[in-house]
């Protein structure tokens, strides 16, 4: 939601990445206001993963020129886990499974760790329990989920559940759902996107990647970004994603070379 | 691999010290001069000399095995001094009698024993540089009829108990490394749980080497009787040295009807420097015998130290219904060589076995598992189940798997499974995008993988093994 006394907590300007070599990103400028929700739309390969990862840090992707302002902090001053403790979060298109590490055990760890950095009480298994419990029951998973190894076993939905279970405990100030939709049943993406919009405030804000219109019909977004050979070549509001969904991505990559050509 | 892997692998041996305690030593070699002074100086009976002497012919006439997946240089057997023990040889009635020197080295290694003892109820039989200083809580058990106490004491008060069992299980021609143990082993631990007694608490036993050159060969000998449990631990650690040294034990394990034998290992030795200079070789015979019906014997072990590990403890199945369990974690790191795993010898009917190896790979190091299944075809009904997982952790190390599987018997029920992972990027990313730093993140990876071991662990022992794993493998991620 677009507000007034919104204040800046993300400005990204020129941000230019590379991969073994590759140019993957040529340019983005992005702005994101608390209480916000941009949608960045585009084809496989357009770079929207990317943009992602190097948001929160990933090191297989070496940034090559441009800013990002996080808070008013030079996010590339910090670690990967650092980004997290502050407050940037990512919720991960493939969830890695990490077979023998109780889910509980690892959410707690989480928890603590980044309420340690807020100043915050830590929590013991006993209290965790009873808190994670509660934040479960927006996700409606089974409390059987804290004694499985983290992801380990789990269903395409159940990852993605996870992921916003996860969200839900470190309240992030910017969340980035990287393809949070793919793979999810009409059911599954129903609990999840309604996880998502519960855990919306005016304080945060959040950019979803996705290929789909499917999950805007939940989560509506304030601005719909199209990116197109690592630059957002297009921003509209929600109403630009319906025009996606019906006429494809051709015609915005069209648009731009007449507007560059003229 | 990225600098914070390195550096969570690199860091230096903490254990590195040498104590100053005055050492009675041997001339270096071997012959029967020498094997006879180690029986003089230990006042052993004749017999005693007759099996180092007999076990001394059999080395003789055999060789080094050449099979095992470890690269070293050729041992000078005659370069090494067979006999070490400290000056003070007064026997000593309590932990204020024994050296301070000595106090001070299980301070630093974290082992504060009068405190461990006290606290946990272990007893502690203390094996420092080849003769026992400090025996506790043998009291109290001896009052329930167990025995447990340095094999040397027991050479001289329980002769007839070690005469009948010693040898029965690892024979004295029974392989190089076992066989040189025979004729020149200078200590160990002997511990006899009588008919129907459950061990009131967990057996325990820190070794430690501390003489340089001086070859360590620890004879363990446990005996349960029938009806009887014991849980033993033994937890291992050394100081640093350059040049390689020769550690050659054998522990022998024998379990009469009904009888229940747990040995647990956290083995720590100095493991050589991260260019892979010094470093104790680690040739080790550890062989159990589920003589008796319903009779089980189970191996725990985490490998972390040495620079090469030879190590197979196994279990003879010969009563009906006999359980023989291998639980191992082995970590690799630097320069390190491990080569390392089970025998299950089938050969009671019904007699099942379990494996579970858990190998993990940093550095340049080679992790390798050997096992061998073999049914007999006598064992009707016997069930095997393996499963073998390795882990990498970089790019440079190596990991492998030798299973032998030697099927007699058409009833019987023999199952494998091995997997190999690696820890990347990607885990990393993954913990890190959580808050979570890289070093904790390896840690919880490696404790996840190993989870179906450290289960098997007492809890203190779990606790410690936890914490070395952290500590073996901080700076080899990143």
């Amino acid at each position: 939601m677009i507000h007034q006394d919104s204040r800046t907590l993300l400005e990204v300007r020129g941000l230019r990445a590379v991969v073994n070599g590759i140019e993957i990103l040529k340019g983005i400028d992005l702005t994101v206001r608390s209480g916000e929700v941009h949608a960045i739309m585009g084809t496989n390969g357009s770079g929207k993963s990317t943009f992602a990862k190097v948001l929160a840090g990933h090191s297989a992707y070496e940034v090559t020129g441009g800013s990002v302002i996080f808070e008013g902090h030079n996010l590339f001053d910090l670690k990967p886990e650092e980004r997290a403790r502050a407050g940037v979060f990512l919720a991960f298109q493939y969830p890695i499974e990490i077979p023998g590490v109780a889910n509980s055990h690892f959410l707690r760890l989480a928890y603590n760790t980044v309420q340690e950095q807020r100043g915050q009480d830590e929590l013991d298994p006993l209290e965790f329990d009873d808190f994670v419990r509660e934040k479960m029951k927006l996700l409606e998973m089974n409390p059987d989920f804290l004694d499985r190894g983290v992801n380990e076993g789990f269903s395409g939905g159940e990852k993605k559940r996870n992921e916003i279970l996860q969200m839900a405990l470190l309240e992030p100030r910017v969340a980035i759902l990287d393809e949070t939709d793919s793979g999810l049943d009409i059911d599954a993406l129903r609990i999840v996107t309604n996880g998502v919009n519960q855990l919306s405030t005016k304080d945060n804000a959040i950019i979803l990647v996705t290929h789909y219109q499917r999950m805007l019909n939940y989560i509506v977004p304030d601005f719909v970004h199209v990116m197109h050979a690592g630059r957002i070549i297009k921003t509209g509001g929600k109403e630009l994603a319906l025009e996606l969904e019906t006429r494809g991505y051709d015609w915005v990559s069209a648009e731009q070379r007449a507007v560059a050509g003229a | 691999m990225s600098a914070v892997l390195q550096n969570l692998v690199n860091q230096p041996y903490k254990h590195g010290f040498v104590t100053e305690i005055e050492s009675d030593i041997a001339p270096k070699g071997l012959n029967e001069d020498i094997i006879k002074l180690i029986s003089t100086k230990k006042n052993e009976p004749a017999w005693m000399l007759d099996f180092r002497l007999q076990a001394y012919q059999h080395w003789l006439t055999m060789e080094e095995p050449k099979w095992p997946n470890v690269k070293y240089p050729k041992i000078d057997f005659q370069a090494i001094s067979y006999y070490a023990a400290p000056k003070s040889k007064k026997k000593l009635n309590s932990m204020d009698e024994v050296d301070p020197e000595l106090l001070r080295t299980f301070e630093k290694l974290g082992v504060p024993m009068h405190e461990r003892a006290a606290l946990a109820g272990v007893a502690v039989d203390v094996i420092f540089d080849s003769v026992s200083v400090a025996t506790t809580y043998k009291q109290k058990l001896a009052e329930v009829g167990i025995i447990f106490c340095s094999i040397s004491e027991a050479i001289q008060m329980h002769p007839e108990l070690v005469r009948q069992y010693l040898g029965t299980v690892v024979p004295v021609g029974d392989n190089y490394y076992a066989a040189l143990n025979s004729a020149v082993f200078t200590d160990g631990t002997f511990c006899f749980i009588p008919k129907g007694v459950k061990c009131p608490m967990d057996l325990s036993t820190y070794f430690r080497i501390n003489t340089e050159e001086s070859g360590q060969f620890e004879r363990t000998l446990i005996v349960g009787e029938e009806g009887s449990s014991v849980s033993y631990l033994e937890g291992c650690t050394a100081p640093k040295f350059d040049t390689n040294q020769l550690h050659a034990a054998v522990v022998e394990l024998v379990a009469l009807d009904n009888a229940d034998i747990k040995y647990s290992t956290v083995q720590n030795w100095y493991a050589g420097d991260e260019n892979g200079l010094g470093g104790i070789y680690n040739f080790v015979t550890k062989r159990g015998l589920a003589k008796g019906v319903n009779s089980r014997i189970s191996w725990t072990q985490v490998e972390t130290g040495s620079a090469i590990t030879w190590k197979y403890p196994s279990c003879i199945l010969r009563g009906d219904n006999s359980v023989g369990e291998f639980y191992s974690v082995a970590v690799t790191n630097h320069y390190q060589q491990a080569d390392t795993g089970t025998k299950m010898v089938h050969i009671g009917k019904n007699t099942r076995s379990t494996i579970v190896s858990k190998g993990i790979s940093a550095g340049h190091s080679n992790n390798s598992y050997r096992g061998l299944v073999r049914i007999a075809p006598t064992a009707a009904g016997a069930r095997n189940y393996s499963q073998c997982d390795s882990m990498l952790i970089g790019d440079k190390c190596g990991a492998n798997t030798f299973p032998y599987i030697q099927v007699r018997n058409q009833e019987a029920k023999v199952e494998h499974e091995a997997s190999t992972s690696k820890i990347g990027e990607d885990q990393l990313f993954y913990f890190a995008q959580r808050g979570i730093g890289s070093e904790e993140a390896v840690s919880m990876i490696i404790n996840g993988f190993c989870k179906d071991v450290f289960q098997q662990l007492p809890m203190e022992f779990a606790v410690e093994a936890t914490k070395l794993l952290g500590f073996k493998l901080e700076g080899s991620v990143g």
